[in-house]
């Protein structure tokens, strides 16, 4: 029998270890924090950082147990995710990133046009003329329905701006 | 009786022109999310819950109701044609209703799935409308210390009754109440958890963990199979439906149990996911045909579809008699209503009679409105997922970034749904289930409040909470749920084995 060639990929194991250890630190910090606002008795009853002391210490605890069973419930050799899936995550990832990013500086409209170019250019390799109608269309579209039909104004840049929105 | 005719004024508000206009473009909405990834049925009534703001509270819980079951009946289109659960509660029905779908019976699988969903949800409705006012009456006499054993008993019914490690559960519930506890005490007005960052003044919003969570960590999810999405294609004519409807009768013992199942499992926090597999589980076991389940059997359909909607549904009532939530989604409804200014609760079916029936109404009338859009319109919906999806994708993306906008017109909420949005993607890759994380920063607050008021009354001490018969069955039950893997496991040990 021919044995496939194993698709590569961080390990599980490692990967849960750092997540876990992430919700440990989460849980200090909350720690930290609580024990700011007042752990104890106060004239009013449990003073504000009473609930979220034992929450977090719960947390601990649990994150504690959680490490320890990685070993047990998780195969060794099994894979958090393939590279070439994870490399497909990202093309989601990285441009929703740069999307996120620009939004309070140019406006969602003119992000979004941007977005949906790229989603369609680089990935979806169409022509830019259809790349241009449908990433000029849509953002168009939600404007129409959401500012002057639902009223919700939405983050607006400097093209909006120059137009007198 | 009273019930019976604060039903029929209900019946007068939800057949207002404007309301049934609502009730179609909600079910419109729902079904196109549910078809869709990434904009599940939480997730959705999220995105859309800001547009309602402009209507009365009445009006806009018709259409987010309508959103909802619109999601129920269009997680199941895409399980049938495309073997993509559009719902965690659809997987159970691609087990049967794709290979019915692939041997050329989509018509079959899609009018059984939602003539079931159709009959668990008007089960559940009915239940509702005749138990939800005695339950609310119940829980008038409710003080401190019983609510907060209410709420107690929903957490451990979630840590032990899901299918996720008990440990991980309790992880992420507690992240949650950590992440609700971000912001102003409201009990002492005091700022906590902050930091001194002016962005966390209003803490973490549950829609944006919600949108972000499991909008964006879904696409996330998805994206690992690639970027297509292969199916079949399908039409239902008229007289495969009727020759359905003819068939389903048969399994009329099915479709009840189904229905007992989603109720009860959908009023206890558990779900409609869990109850669609334990309704295909038991209905394996006990039909006739139990050895055809998997391969395009009908009942493997009916079951599930008929108990993950009436699931869905009466998750409504713990929400509307007793303010807790049955599922993520009821969660969402339920931040909804607080932020309408109306108190989810006993109180709601005293002081806000016009509403709450009003809704109980429009779940009988958007039930069967549902039901006539799905059946006519399922080749538009099924087009729908056959918009490629490098143009799909962004476009479902800016929706996600306009919901978590909309919330409080902050930007800072657009990144935190990224953020989210990553967390979720590890977290379910890791096993922690995100619904009782959800759960807990929508019920955090007043959870903690239930608690702090019984502590205050009671000097610090936590017998309080086992003062009185009501109050100490409540947390008994809760003990018992949250330890109920031990104690099952226990049980089967001392049950005899079978003779060989």
């Amino acid at each position: 029998m021919i044995a496939e060639p194993q698709p590569a990929g961080p390990n599980h194991r490692w990967v849960e270890r750092g997540v876990t250890v992430g919700i440990a630190v989460f849980a200090l910090i909350v720690l930290a924090g609580s024990i700011q606002a007042g752990v104890g008795w106060g004239v009013e009853g449990p003073k504000a950082g009473f609930f979220p002391f034992y929450i977090a210490l719960l947390i601990l605890i649990a994150s504690v147990v959680n490490f320890v069973q990685i070993n047990a419930t998780v195969p060794r050799d099994h894979l958090f995710v393939e590279w070439g899936q994870l490399r497909l995550v990202m093309t989601v990832v990285v441009p929703t990133t740069i999307y996120v990013a620009l939004v309070p500086y140019t406006g969602i409209y003119a992000a979004s046009a941007l977005l949906i170019g790229f989603f369609m250019k680089q990935l979806g390799r169409y022509q830019w003329a259809q790349v241009a109608a449908v990433s000029i269309m849509v953002p168009l579209l939600i404007f129409v329905i959401f500012e002057k039909w639902f009223l919700v104004p939405l983050p607006k840049g400097p093209i909006e701006e120059f137009l007198g929105f | 009786m009273e019930e019976i005719a604060n039903l029929f004024h209900g019946f007068a508000i939800a057949l207002q022109p404007f309301n049934i206009m609502v009730m179609f473009v909600g079910i419109f909405l729902g079904v196109i999310i549910g078809v869709l990834p990434g904009l599940g049925g939480a997730n959705g009534v999220a995105i859309l819950l800001p547009l309602t703001f402009s209507m009365s509270p009445t009006s806009a819980i018709i259409m987010l109701s309508c959103i909802y079951w619109g999601a129920l009946f269009g997680g199941a289109i895409t399980s049938v044609l495309f073997n993509i659960p559009g719902e965690p509660w659809s997987v159970a029905t691609t087990f049967d209703g794709h290979p019915m779908a692939q041997q050329g019976r989509a018509g079959e699988a899609l009018t059984a799935a939602f003539t079931s969903s159709f009959v668990g949800a008007l089960f559940a409705v009915i239940i509702i409308t005749l138990i939800a006012p005695l339950v609310a009456r119940f829980a008038l006499q409710f003080g401190p210390p019983e609510k907060f054993a209410v709420y107690f008993l929903a957490f451990c019914s979630f840590v032990g009754m899901s299918k996720e490690p008990p440990f991980k559960t309790i992880a992420a519930m507690m992240i949650g109440f950590a992440l609700g506890a971000v912001g102003l005490d409201s009990m002492t007005g005091q700022l906590r958890l902050t930091f001194g960052f002016p962005e966390l003044l209003t803490g973490f919003d549950f829609l944006i963990a919600v949108i972000g969570l499991f909008g964006i960590g879904e696409i996330l999810l998805t994206m690992e199979e690639g970027l297509s999405f292969k199916g079949g294609s399908a039409g239902i004519n008229p007289k495969v439906v009727f020759h359905t409807w003819a068939e389903l009768p048969r399994y009329w013992v099915t479709g009840l149990r189904s229905c007992l199942i989603g109720c009860w499992m959908g009023i206890s926090p558990a779900g409609a996911t869990p109850a669609s597999f334990m309704s295909y589980g038991i209905a394996k076991r006990m039909s006739r045909h139990g050895d055809r389940f998997g391969k395009g059997e009908i009942e493997g359909v009916i079951a599930p579809e008929t108990a993950a909607h009436a699931a869905g549904t009466s998750a409504l009532l713990p929400m509307l008699a007793l303010g807790v939530p049955g599922s993520p989604t009821a969660a969402v409804l339920l931040g909804g209503l607080l932020i309408w200014g109306l108190q989810p609760g006993p109180l709601l079916f005293v002081e806000q009679k016009e509403f709450v029936w009003g809704l109980i109404a429009s779940m009988y009338l958007g039930n069967v409105l549902g039901l006539i859009v799905v059946l006519t319109c399922v080749p538009l919906f099924a087009a729908i997922l056959r918009i490629p999806f490098t143009i799909i994708a962004p476009i479902i993306l800016v929706f996600c970034a306009i919901g978590a906008y909309s919330v409080h017109n902050s930007t800072f909420d657009v990144v935190m749904m990224l953020v989210f949005g990553v967390l979720g993607y590890l977290l379910k890759k890791c096993n922690y289930p995100l619904a009782p994380l959800v759960l807990a920063i929508v019920l955090g607050d007043k959870a903690e409040e239930a608690f702090r008021q019984s502590l205050l009354s009671s000097q610090g001490s936590l017998g309080i909470f086992f003062s009185n018969g009501l109050v100490g069955s409540i947390m008994a039950l809760g003990l018992i749920a949250l330890f109920w893997p031990l104690i099952a496991k226990a049980l089967t040990r001392m049950r005899p084995r079978p003779a060989l």
